[in-house]
């Protein structure tokens, strides 16, 4: 049993049970932002917050997967006045926190 | 293996899914009141769910040797309505006593909305009153981290109700240890598509511990997977997991908050 973090694996066993799964997810992303690219038109809030989320992958940052979700909330404290939808869009529509 | 289903949505699923989860190991499902993917036009709709709930689903899980149990509530994305929501709120009190109820839930929000605020008071105060176990569920994505922390707020303001008694559920990287820290359960969702994947909620294990934390596949009328904790625990064991610790996550863990609720009991 264990009340805090463990490490199980060696670095080697994580590349070789995860290295092709993420290889395959980082070449979607990579073939999306193409196909974005490709397409005629502007770019919205989604995409430019993904842009910014793409950053926190870089670089010594021990918690990549909370930076990118971070990014992606909505930085607001207070309630809003009213829900106008019940769908959630991905990202925040201000500005990249 | 063996393992409880603390979260389904079963009412939405097929026949098929119970008998995959009695073969995979499952030993009890409990599902939250939620959304049905349309608004319900009033309380009526409601007290017709809350006896599917109660009486119905109980039945149709017994055909597959599984325990079913509760929790009532309007759910969140029902919220804005603050009337139907008091009408429906009222309805509760009279399906507590019910023998496979086990509290309030899956209360919380979902646009993080004042009405949504206001709606999630009222059934905290329920709670209270009724002495009744809580079960959240956090909002979507952009919303998820506000709205944790608005839910957070607001249970932790009650007086009268022990974090100890609360699963914050469809917690993430960025929420977990906000949750933990105040004292309640947090609960890991198994998604395909959104929430958390098997390896990313064994990472959160193996990065914050598994005291306080259970795994749930929340299955639904949507795209969702409701062998999604079986799965997980493989994901585990080929991380080299010991069996001990895979069943204290999706057994043991579930037992030790759902016992709070008396009413909570495996077959034997």
């Amino acid at each position: 049993m264990y009340s805090s973090a463990i490490n199980l694996m060696t670095r080697q066993q994580v590349l070789d049970l995860y290295f092709m799964d993420a290889r395959s997810k980082l070449i979607d992303l990579a073939a999306f932002f193409d196909r974005v690219d490709r397409a005629n038109g502007e770019d919205d809030f989604r995409i430019i917050a993904l842009r910014t989320a793409l950053k926190e992958l870089s670089g010594e940052n021990k918690e990549k997967a909370k930076s990118v979700l971070m990014v992606l909330s909505d930085p607001t404290t207070e309630p809003i006045a009213n829900a106008t939808t019940k769908a959630a869009a991905g990202a925040y529509p201000g500005a990249p926190n | 293996m063996r393992y409880i289903e603390p979260h389904a949505h079963m009412v939405s699923r097929i026949t098929d899914d119970y008998t995959e989860m009695a073969l995979a190991g499952c030993a009890a499902v409990c599902e939250p009141a939620f959304w049905a993917g349309f608004d319900r036009s009033s309380a009526d709709g409601f007290f017709d769910y809350f006896c599917q709930l109660t009486e119905h689903e109980p039945k149709r899980a017994a055909k597959f040797g599984l325990p079913h149990f509760s929790w009532l509530c309007i759910n969140p994305k029902e919220s804005e309505g603050v009337k139907l929501a008091e009408d429906v709120i009222a309805l509760i009190p009279k399906f507590l006593e019910r023998p496979n109820v086990l509290g309030i839930g899956e209360i919380g929000l979902n646009k993080n909305s004042r009405n949504e605020m206001r709606v999630l008071e009222m059934h905290v105060e329920l709670a209270a009153r009724h002495n009744q176990l809580i079960l959240v569920h956090t909002p979507h994505l952009e919303d998820k981290l506000k709205g944790t922390r608005l839910i957070l707020d607001v249970i932790k303001n009650h007086k009268n109700i022990h974090p100890g008694r609360v699963i914050i559920d469809h917690v993430e990287e960025h929420t977990v240890k906000l949750v933990l820290d105040a004292g309640m359960w947090a609960g890991m969702t198994l998604y395909p598509e959104s929430k958390c994947s098997p390896p990313r909620a064994v990472d959160m294990l193996e990065v914050y511990g598994n005291e306080r934390v259970w795994m749930n596949c929340a299955c639904d009328w949507g795209v969702s997977d409701p062998l999604a904790v079986p799965k997980t625990a493989l994901e585990m064991k080929k991380r080299g997991h010991s069996a001990e610790a895979i069943d204290k996550v999706i057994f043991q863990n579930p037992l030790k908050f759902l016992s709070q609720c008396p009413k909570f009991k495996l077959a034997s």
